[in-house]
């Protein structure tokens, strides 16, 4: 019998995610981008494989896969169309964000069993109007009467809200609670609508459909998740979503270089025994992909092995938070230099939109890693980080 | 815990922890950050008591336990004192 988390499955799960992400992500990245529509060929794909259903434990009717390998997945899928792999990156964020706080948590473990039988996808609402993109601050409030909870919430964005299947809501735990005091709360479908929904017209990213919306929600009390948001966001969402999201950045920049090398190569060829120009220009980028590459997978492993060993200390240490966080500072800066590098070198070519070097869209995409939590928040952060931590 | 730094604490609480209503209300086991303590503001907090006491926290204390509750910080300092 073949274990759902053994090496031959592993590799069988990357190999479809590869096929999907070259057979049907990749054709349909261009229409999507244009047209600003949700990527559903792909996103319809992955469900069917169980992609969606792979971060669960196998205990619950998943695969149990972890962080290595999710982050692979999102490497592989951001090479062919980075709105897919967005969509990915953010719903294993949010999946996780519910598997590590399920503990002695019945009602959350029979939720992860429908998820994962279901291969539902979920999205997240933690940006709001007033506290804006600061996540770690909310100005709506959970009611919780009885047996029911309700929450109304104004949010700046809500990526592909319309096209999932459950909301992961961020909220203050009650009426009187400060902003900090936040708790996570699972809105399923048929318990949310969005209402006044606003447009997502945008430079790039434009197939994760993420406009403004009101999120007004009602579902049962056990779907407000007991653990505090501040235990949820330090253990899981702020490092699975740097990991996943440089990931897919990074394969972003494996697609660029590779574009960059084809056409290196193919200049090669042309005129062989003459070193084509732009030859040390090539080679660095080979070099700035290759430190990216080893600071996402050290990172991802790093977190992989903290969450094997229950090493609690580890991911709750200032030092860790400061390490996610620059990894997030590094590869968002380093996906729009690899980039705008493999558009210098491959020239005219990747300035033309109608071309298979063309690198437009991968620019534009690569530029919403500095916002996507902005980079001045982060930095923020860490420079407070750095004034106590004394390393 | 030690009652030596409970006014003390109360003082760099005042100053810097930007909680929704009086220090002088907070009881000692009572909940910092349910009170509003943001993580921006422990920074504050953490930075203060250094200063007051002339005292450096050691990293492996630097986690969100130990400033939950003015019980939680006392014995944080009785620890780095001792």
């Amino acid at each position: 019998m073949r274990l759902p988390n053994s090496q031959i499955a592993i590799d069988a799960r990357l190999a479809e995610i590869e096929r999907i992400g070259k057979d049907i992500a990749r054709i349909n990245a261009d229409d999507v981008d244009k047209n600003g529509r949700f990527p559903v060929e792909s996103i319809t794909a992955l469900k069917l494989a169980g992609i969606f259903a792979a971060p669960i434990p196998v205990l619950y009717g998943g695969s149990g896969a972890d962080p290595m390998e999710l982050a692979r997945g999102c490497w592989i899928l951001g090479q062919h169309c980075s709105a897919t792999a967005s969509v990915v990156a953010m719903h294993h964020t949010q999946i996780l964000s519910v598997i590590h706080h399920a503990k002695n948590n019945l009602n959350l473990q029979e939720y992860l069993c429908k998820v994962a039988k279901e291969n539902r996808l979920i999205a997240s609402v933690t940006s709001e109007v007033g506290p804006g993109g600061d996540m770690r601050s909310s100005s709506c409030a959970v009611d919780v009467q009885n047996d029911t909870y309700q929450l109304t919430k104004k949010a700046t964005t809500v990526s592909y809200g319309s096209y999932a299947d459950d909301l992961m809501i961020t909220a203050r735990k009650n009426n009187d609670a400060a902003s900090s005091d936040q708790v996570l709360v699972i809105a399923q479908k048929g318990q949310f609508q969005l209402l006044d929904i606003g447009v997502w017209d945008t430079l790039g990213m434009r197939g994760t459909c993420s406009p403004p919306a009101t999120v007004v929600a009602q579902g049962a009390a056990w779907q407000v998740i007991p653990t505090p948001f501040a235990e949820i966001a330090t253990y899981t969402m702020v490092p699975t979503s740097h990991i996943f999201w440089s990931a897919w950045w990074f394969g972003l920049a494996t697609d660029a270089v590779s574009k960059a090398r084809e056409l290196f190569r193919a200049k090669g060829r042309s005129n062989p025994g003459v070193t084509p120009m732009g030859a040390h220009r090539i080679a660095d980028l080979n070099a700035e992909l290759q430190k990216m590459e080893y600071e996402v997978f050290g990172l991802a492993r790093e977190y992989a092995e903290a969450l094997a060993t229950d090493n609690i200390q580890k991911l709750a240490s200032l030092s860790f938070s400061l390490r996610i966080n620059t990894l997030k500072l590094n590869s968002s800066r380093s996906v729009v230099a690899i980039a705008s590098e493999a558009l210098a070198i491959c020239g005219v070519q990747a300035y033309k939109n109608n071309g298979p070097f063309s690198l437009g869209r991968h620019l534009r995409d690569a530029h919403s890693a500095a916002m996507m939590v902005h980079n001045d928040r982060i930095q923020l952060t860490n420079a407070s980080l750095l004034m106590v931590h004394k390393g | 815990m030690t009652t030596q730094y409970h006014s003390q604490i109360l003082q760099v609480l005042s100053a810097h922890a930007e909680l929704n209503q009086d220090v002088a209300t907070i009881g000692v086991d009572d909940d910092l950050f349910a009170a509003g303590m943001s993580s921006r503001a422990t920074v504050g907090v953490m930075l203060g008591l250094e200063s007051t006491f002339d005292i450096e926290f050691p990293d492996a204390m630097l986690r969100r336990d130990v400033f939950e509750s003015i019980r939680a910080i006392g014995l944080a300092l009785d620890t780095i004192k001792s």
